[in-house]
C-alpha cells in the first residue's frame, strides 16, 4: 500500500487535489483519512463521491498534527484492512510549522498561488521536507506571478518537484498522478518515521522521537478509536 | 529542443461542450504570425490559450493537443519556466504579490535563468510607453493601476519572458495604448495570439479564429475583401483615440465629430 501525506494551509485547495488523485488513479483503490479540529465533511463527501473507505478524526484539544502522528499507524493498519492500495491523509494545516510527512510516503504540499509572495517563506518547514508542491489556483494569476512565486518556492527548496494547477478542472494534475504512480509502496509500518520534528510540547514526539504511534510515546497521546486524550508514563 | 528551434506549434482538434469534434484538422502558428480569438463570452477563447500556455496533451477541459515541431514537447516547456516558449498576458489586471516592480521583475529574470540587471530598466521604459502614469521600480506591485500591471506584464512578456509566442488575453480593456503595443510587438518578430472583441485588433490579424460553445467554429484567413472595411476602421480608431485622449486631459469636445464612414 501507498501512504500519500497531504499538508498545506486551510482552504489551499488540500480536498480539491485529493479529489483530483482519487478521480484520476480510480484504478488505485483509495482510502481517505482527514484530520481536522473541530469540523470536517471531507470524509463525507469523498465516500459519497469515490464510493471509497474514507474517515476522519478530530484532534480535539490536541495539536491537530500531533494527534495525526498519534493515529498514523492505526490508520495504516484500518486501510490495509479495508483492502485499500493506497491510503491518503489530509492535514488540518493549522500553524504552519508542523511536517507530517514521514518516511515511506510520499508527502504533498499544498499552496495556493494567491496566499501572497511572502507564504513559501512562512510555511518553510511545510515545504522543505515535501516531495512535491503542488499550486493551485493558477487561472487566477498572471503566467510572470505564477513564475515569481515558483522561484519563491524554489528558494525554500532548489529541487522541490513543483506542479501547478487548476486543481477544480484538473489541469496539470497529470505530472502529480505521475508521481504517485511510481510512488514507492510503505515496506514495514512498523518502522515508519516522521522526516522532521514538530514544535510540540506534551509527549516524546516533542523531545525529538520521531516513531508513528501511540505505542510508541509516552505524554498526552491519543488513538484513531476514541475521542479521549490519555497519558502515558511515569 | 531550444527556443531557438521553435518552426511551428500545431493545435489538434478537442471537443465542444456537447462533445462533438471540433470543425478543424490542426491549426499550425509559426513565429511572425498574428491570429485573433474571437467570440461571444463563455464561447472557450480563454481556454484556447490556456491550453497552448500550458500544452495540453488531452488533460484540460477541451481536450486538445498541442504539439510542437509536430510532437509532443518536452516536459521542461511546460514546467520550467527558463524553458518555456510560451508567455500569457492573461486578463488579469491585479498583481497580488506585495513586492516592488523592481523586485518583481529581478525574481521573474531569475527565474527565466537570466541575470541581467538593465533588463529591469528597460521593461520599465517599455510598460511606460503603453501606460499614462508612468511607472517607477520603487512602487509596490500591488499598488499599480490595472493599467498599469497589464502594461508592465506586456512589457515583461516581450524583454523578460521573451519567448516566441505571446498570448494576449484582451489586451485593449485595460486603457493601455493597444496601438503602441500591437506595433512594438510585431516589430520583435512573434507568433502572436490575440483573444479579443476588438473589431480593428481582430482584423488586423492574418487569421481569425472564430469560437462557439467551447469549441473552435470557423478558421478565417481574410483574402483582401476587407481591405475597405480596414482602412475605415483605422480612420474610426484615430478619430476616437484623439477624443479618449481629450477627454483624459480634461478638455471639451465642442467640434463636431467627423461622420465619414
Amino acid at each position: 500500500m501507498k501512504l500519500i501525506i497531504i499538508a498545506g494551509p486551510p482552504s489551499a485547495g488540500k480536498t480539491a487535489v485529493v479529489r483530483q488523485i482519487i478521480r484520476s488513479l480510480s484504478q488505485i483503490r483509495a482510502a481517505f483519512l482527514k484530520i481536522d479540529v473541530v469540523c470536517a465533511t471531507e470524509d463525507e463527501e469523498i465516500r459519497e463521491e469515490f464510493c471509497i473507505p474514507s474517515r476522519k478524526i478530530y484532534s480535539g484539544d490536541l495539536c491537530p498534527d500531533h494527534a495525526g502522528i498519534m493515529i498514523l499507524d492505526d490508520a495504516i493498519t484500518w486501510a490495509i484492512k479495508e483492502g485499500s492500495d493506497m491510503l491518503v491523509v489530509e492535514s488540518a494545516g493549522l500553524c504552519l510549522r508542523c511536517t507530517p510527512y514521514t518516511t515511506q510516503s510520499l508527502g504533498i504540499v499544498v499552496l495556493s498561488a494567491i496566499s501572497g509572495i511572502q507564504s513559501p517563506a512562512k510555511m518553510a518547514p511545510m515545504i522543505a521536507l515535501a516531495d512535491i508542491a503542488v499550486v493551485t489556483r493558477i487561472d487566477l494569476v498572471s503566467q510572470a506571478e505564477k513564475e515569481v512565486f515558483r522561484e519563491k518556492i524554489r528558494g525554500i527548496r532548489s529541487d522541490i518537484d513543483i506542479v501547478e494547477t487548476n486543481a477544480v478542472q484538473g489541469t496539470g494534475m497529470r505530472y502529480l498522478t505521475r508521481s504517485i504512480e511510481t510512488a514507492c509502496e510503505i515496506t514495514d509500518p512498523s518502522s515508519i518515521m516522521l522526516r522532521g520534528i514538530p514544535p510540540l510540547g506534551v509527549c516524546t514526539v516533542c523531545i525529538g522521537k520521531k516513531n508513528i504511534g501511540w505505542k510508541n510515546h509516552s505524554g498526552v497521546l491519543r488513538q484513531l478509536d476514541g475521542d479521549e486524550l490519555m497519558f502515558r508514563g511515569d | 529542443m531550444t527556443r531557438e528551434e521553435i518552426r511551428e506549434i500545431t493545435i489538434l482538434p478537442g471537443k465542444n461542450r456537447q462533445g462533438k469534434e471540433e470543425f478543424f484538422d490542426e491549426i499550425t502558428i509559426r513565429p511572425g504570425d498574428t491570429l485573433s480569438i474571437v467570440g461571444p463570452t463563455g464561447s472557450g477563447k480563454s481556454a484556447f490559450i490556456n491550453d497552448i500556455e500550458i500544452f495540453a496533451n488531452r488533460d484540460t477541459i477541451t481536450g486538445r493537443t498541442i504539439l510542437v515541431n509536430g510532437s509532443l514537447p518536452p516536459e521542461a516547456f511546460v514546467r520550467d519556466p527558463a524553458a518555456k516558449p510560451v508567455a500569457l498576458i492573461t486578463q488579469n489586471t491585479r498583481c497580488l504579490c506585495d513586492l516592488s516592480v523592481s523586485d518583481f521583475l529581478r525574481m521573474h529574470l531569475s527565474s527565466r535563468g537570466c541575470m541581467n540587471e538593465s533588463c529591469i530598466q528597460d521593461t520599465i521604459l517599455l510598460a511606460n510607453q503603453f501606460t499614462g502614469e508612468p511607472i517607477t521600480g520603487t512602487v509596490r506591485m500591488t499598488s499599480l493601476s490595472g493599467g498599469q500591471t497589464r502594461s508592465l506584464m506586456v512589457a515583461d512578456a516581450i524583454l523578460i519572458s521573451n519567448t516566441p509566442i505571446i498570448l494576449l488575453d484582451e489586451v485593449e480593456n485595460a486603457g493601455i495604448f493597444k496601438e503602441k503595443v500591437i506595433q512594438v510587438l510585431r516589430q520583435h518578430h512573434k507568433a502572436l495570439l490575440f483573444v479579443t472583441h476588438d473589431p480593428l485588433v481582430s482584423l488586423l490579424s492574418d487569421r481569425r479564429i472564430v469560437m462557439q460553445d467551447g469549441a473552435v467554429s470557423r478558421v478565417i484567413v481574410p483574402d483582401g475583401a476587407e481591405e475597405k472595411a480596414i482602412r475605415q476602421m483605422i480612420s474610426v480608431e484615430t478619430m476616437i483615440g484623439q477624443l479618449r485622449e481629450m477627454i483624459r486631459a480634461g478638455e471639451m469636445i465642442t467640434a463636431p465629430l467627423p461622420v465619414s464612414l
